[in-house]
């Protein structure tokens, strides 16, 4: 199984971002490295416009992810209420 | 709340409403005249509508999010050079990353937004086009924002402000400028291809992750923030090419012995891209945070196999270079390091002996290569150099015919062993630095006899500063190469006992005192 | 077989033809397992020019190397590409054989460069 994983540069909203990737994405493995985060999990990642909403404390455009993106690995679907990052293997 | 339910478009309504239903086909003129591109190189389309962005960013969401990163980047530019940013880097060896960095990097850049812009009129398909046509908008904000950032350097540093001039003329930088005058002299699919999907989705990652990182760590704000933002495209980019991938594969299978043969050639030559940036990673930033060859490990074997294993299901084999890259990874930095070690009177940046704290990283980090092959030649050097006999190899160094990577590379299975390969083409000797790039050769030799070699090029006399009399019979070629490339006598020779190391020192001083 | 593919006719000469060269030709010349130099390097001579210019040329750039005064030059080894030969020094390169773009390998057994690094 390979691993979808999203970086972000380490800010404030990218805070909120990945506290709600952590509590959608049981398996989820965090590395810290200097001025961002990555994040992977096995197979499939999920960020749920809901979760990240009730950790910032106001509304939330997916499409704001875009800000503070770095990098992502596995098939990309978006609407408006999931960014999913997946591999098929 | 109950009041979410605006009238407010979905993503994918509103995606389908601003691409797709924004264009149409032509009837004055039949559509293959209109994209007389799209056909040549082999590839079979179907249907062009199935071709959607993932991302389904539409023009005014692109308009409203890039011009929101822009004043990020410029906020922190700012700050930045208000606080005298550039004296907070660990130490002034630091600059010399920023200046093979920055002086090598905005000019691709120029030649992707260039290629994009192409892709956005030659695409048949109007989500393609869409986003190729953002992409090479982002192409030209990294070129503008990389250069910004050298005007901030090149007030305290020297050797950066002719970037442009060398770009086309200087022997190391004509790797990459190879690299991108083949994608975009190529047809359309295969540009997406080379820089879509091997350039961005493969190869990117290691140049903007852990070597934009390794700048944070490094203190340097002003490039982690122009690298960060370059990179909050990235994302992007990556999927395009991948989605590129895809529809081709899925619209016919006529495709796939193609689409194979691009992802071998371009991966192969986005790997000899890379050789330089291992050893940005591993010698030239002062603070590291991984290897180049953990970075190897995580982004291209991992990432990429993943990706391969993934494009298994239409026929899609992992590259064949693959296997000759994993064995590289332990080789290729401290390889190049000495290359450029070698030429202190050659590039606009200074280079030097790691330190022995350094070297003992480097032996940790690269256990079964570091301490065998590269050590003792490193305290070689390090002894002549204390001993006043700094090593400056002066004679014009042979180059592959196709990456223009000088050649330095071992042969696979043998690091004592240079790799040579050669063929013959209509009567002339041809010789590359692998396998991999003598068949890329191979397969279109009508397209690489015309590489600028520039060892060949000051050979020929097409390497002068104006006013020199090529034919006069004293000529000599090559002995004004500094003036012909422009570079700054201040930027040449060691780390130690430059200009550069000076300055820093004095202003750093002065930056704690009245 | 070529699998170029273009939208119109493609025909360009190579940039590095013998004939750009004025009366000269290139010559490459390695030193094996000894890498620290340019390793190959190029130069551009006529093909009347002496061996012997070679080999002075060799002992400008290689003799940083430690391992250039410990050379037995009775028991180098040439080669012309993948074939062995031997030059003969007085001689010039059209008559050792030596054409436009050729790559010599010189070997030298037993020196393996700095602590047997081949560099």
């Amino acid at each position: 199984m390979s691993n979808a994983f999203i970086a972000f540069q380490k800010n404030d909203d990218s805070r909120c971002i990945v506290e709600a990737i952590l509590e959608d994405n049981p398996n989820a493995m965090v590395d810290d490295q200097p001025s961002m985060v990555k994040i992977d999990v096995p197979n499939r990642l999920v960020i749920k416009r809901e979760t990240v909403e009730e950790k910032m404390g106001r509304a939330f455009d997916l499409q704001e992810l875009q800000l503070h993106l770095i990098t992502i690995s596995g098939h990309l679907d978006e609407t408006d209420d999931e960014f999913t990052l997946s591999w098929n293997s | 709340m109950d009041m979410k339910a605006s009238k407010k478009l979905g993503l994918k309504e509103r995606y389908t409403l601003m691409t797709r239903d924004l264009a149409w086909d032509t009837t004055y003129q039949p559509m293959d005249k209109v994209f007389p591109q799209t056909a040549y190189e082999g590839i079979k389309i179907h249907d062009w509508d199935k071709w959607e962005d993932p991302f389904r960013l539409t023009m005014d969401a692109y308009w409203k999010y890039q011009s929101e990163k822009e004043r990020k980047l410029y906020a922190i530019l700012d700050g930045f050079n208000q606080n005298n940013g550039h004296l907070s880097v660990t130490d002034a060896r630091y600059i010399n990353v920023l200046k093979l960095f920055l002086g090598s990097t905005p000019p691709l850049e120029l030649m992707a937004a260039r290629g994009f812009s192409m892709m956005g009129r030659h695409m048949q398909g109007a989500g393609p086009r869409v986003a190729c046509q953002m992409q090479a908008v982002d192409e030209y904000r990294h070129f503008q924002t990389q250069i910004h950032s050298i005007s901030n350097y090149n007030k305290y540093y020297n050797g950066m402000d002719e970037f442009a001039h060398q770009q086309s003329r200087m022997w190391y930088l004509s790797d990459g400028k190879s690299f991108f005058d083949d994608a975009i002299t190529a047809g359309p699919f295969e540009f997406m291809v080379a820089i879509g999907f091997a350039f961005e989705y493969v190869l990117t990652n290691i140049l903007f992750v852990p070597f934009i990182s390794g700048a944070a760590y490094n203190g340097d704000m002003a490039a982690m923030t122009v690298g960060f933002s370059a990179q909050s495209d990235e994302a992007r980019h990556m999927t395009l090419g991948l989605e590129c991938i895809k529809f081709m594969l899925e619209q016919d299978p006529d495709n796939l012995p193609i689409v194979q043969r691009w992802i071998d050639k371009w991966t192969w030559r986005g790997t000899r891209k890379l050789a330089s940036v291992g050893m940005m990673m591993d010698y030239m930033l002062p603070k590291r945070i991984m290897s180049f060859k953990e970075a190897w490990e995580m982004y291209v074997e991992e990432n990429g196999g993943a990706l391969f294993k993934d494009l298994a299901r239409y026929g899609i084999t992992i590259p064949k270079c693959f296997s000759q890259t994993i064995e590289e990874k332990e080789h290729v930095s401290h390889q190049s390091w000495i290359g450029f070690y070698m030429k202190p009177q050659a590039t606009p940046f200074h280079t030097w002996i790691p330190t022995p704290d350094e070297m003992d990283w480097l032996s940790e980090k690269y256990p079964n290569t570091f301490d065998q092959y590269y050590r003792p030649v490193l305290e070689f050097f390090d002894a002549q150099e204390k001993a006043g006999k700094r090593f400056n190899n002066q004679t014009a160094p042979m180059n592959c015919q196709v990456c223009v990577s000088t050649i330095k590379f071992n042969e696979p299975g043998d690091p004592m062993e240079m790799c040579f390969r050669e063929t013959t083409y209509q009567g002339e000797k041809f010789h590359f630095c692998s396998d991999h790039c003598q068949e890329i050769f191979e397969h279109e030799p009508e397209k690489y006899i015309q590489t600028f070699i520039s060892s060949h090029q000051v050979l020929q006399g097409n390497c002068e500063p104006e006013g020199v009399d090529v034919n006069a019979p004293d000529f000599q070629p090559g002995k004004q190469i500094l003036d012909y490339w422009k570079l700054d006598k201040r930027a040449l020779g060691d780390f130690n006992g430059s200009e550069d190391q000076k300055n820093f020192a004095a202003w750093r001083e002065q930056a704690t005192k009245n | 077989m070529t699998m170029l593919k273009t939208l119109a006719p493609y025909e360009f000469k190579s940039r590095d033809a013998l004939e750009n060269y004025k009366g000269r030709q290139l010559v490459y010349i390695n030193w094996e397992r000894h890498r620290m130099f340019s390793r190959p390097f190029v130069v551009a001579l006529t093909p009347d020019t002496p061996f012997s210019t070679i080999i002075a040329q060799m002992a400008e750039c290689f003799s940083y190397h430690p391992d250039w005064a410990q050379i037995d030059w009775d028991k180098a080894l040439w080669q012309n590409g993948k074939n062995s030969f031997t030059p003969d020094r007085n001689k010039s390169l059209a008559e050792n054989g030596i054409g436009h773009k050729d790559l010599i390998r010189f070997r030298t057994p037993g020196l393996d460069g700095i602590a047997g690094t081949g560099y």
